[in-house]
């Protein structure tokens, strides 16, 4: 086991978090972006996890838990804003959501 | 042997990941990012990390992806009406990532040591560890998390209930 070197870790999950960024900037579907956003999350968690298994320390797996948990209620209240926004306009392209532009 | 396990895995992961963003159909990018998240839970299984390995297909693969797609669903999305945005703003997106990306790996490669280490401890990720550490570290965050939960169930039911355009 581990005979990987942590650097490997380190760009997977630097390609995976570039990954999540585009799509978060090149999309105009508010699913697709949320789902982006959980790439990015996905992208930390793995690295969190590789550091605390290369470290010895537990703890970084026990934070990966806890994003989890975070990711989970952003996206419960997240797809509920979504659906709000589908009822109001029509459709989820988030260039329509413009009220609030200065 | 484990670096071949790791570089498919990593490959698997990146394809599908680029599959999630680009394709037209958001039912088939959930699909594809329900891919990505079981090639990163096998990942987590090459660092002996098997609690979340599991936790993470259950809760992703199992929970949030099946909300994406309800949600999908519930609105009737098809290619049609997929917006798309013009091809410079997807020219300077594409751009901006790859400097972050650059940057991160420039970083990356003078900062941290290149040299294979074996897993000191390798039962860390073991649920009796974990359980110890969580139970008696982290208890705390792991009762205010149960507020965080009924806070954002109440938000959803709420956001739900009020009649849009008012």
């Amino acid at each position: 086991m581990g005979s990987i070197s942590i650097n490997y870790y380190l760009y997977l999950s630097s390609i995976l978090f570039a990954l999540g960024i585009l799509g978060v900037l090149t999309r105009r579907n508010a699913i697709i972006i949320l789902m982006s956003i959980e790439l990015m999350l996905n992208a930390v968690n793995l690295l969190m996890v590789a550091f605390s298994a290369f470290m010895g320390d537990s703890s970084g797996q026990i934070f990966v838990f806890f994003i989890m948990l975070v990711a989970a209620a952003e996206v419960t209240v997240g797809l509920s804003i979504v659906v709000m926004i589908y009822k109001h306009n029509g459709s989820i392209d988030i260039n329509l959501i413009d009220k609030m532009k200065w | 042997m484990i670096e071949i396990a790791f570089f498919s895995l990593s490959i698997l992961a990146v394809i599908f990941a680029i599959l999630v963003i680009t394709a037209k159909n958001p039912v088939h990018s959930v699909l594809f990012l329900v891919m990505t998240f079981f090639s990163i839970a096998g990942h987590f299984v090459l660092l002996n990390a098997q609690f979340i390995a599991v936790v993470h297909v259950i809760v992703y693969a199992g929970a949030i992806m099946v909300l994406f797609l309800f949600v999908i669903m519930l609105m009737n999305l098809n290619k049609e009406s997929e917006p798309a945005k013009p091809l410079w703003l997807k020219l300077s997106g594409v751009i901006t990532s790859g400097l972050l990306l650059l940057v991160l790996t420039a970083v990356f490669r003078k900062t941290v040591d290149k040299t294979a280490h074996v897993l000191p401890n390798p039962d860390i990720g073991l649920v009796k560890n974990l359980g110890m550490t969580l139970f008696n570290d982290f208890l705390l965050p792991f009762e205010l998390s149960a507020v965080l939960f009924l806070t954002a169930m109440v938000g959803a039911v709420f956001i739900g209930k009020v009649k849009a355009g008012n």
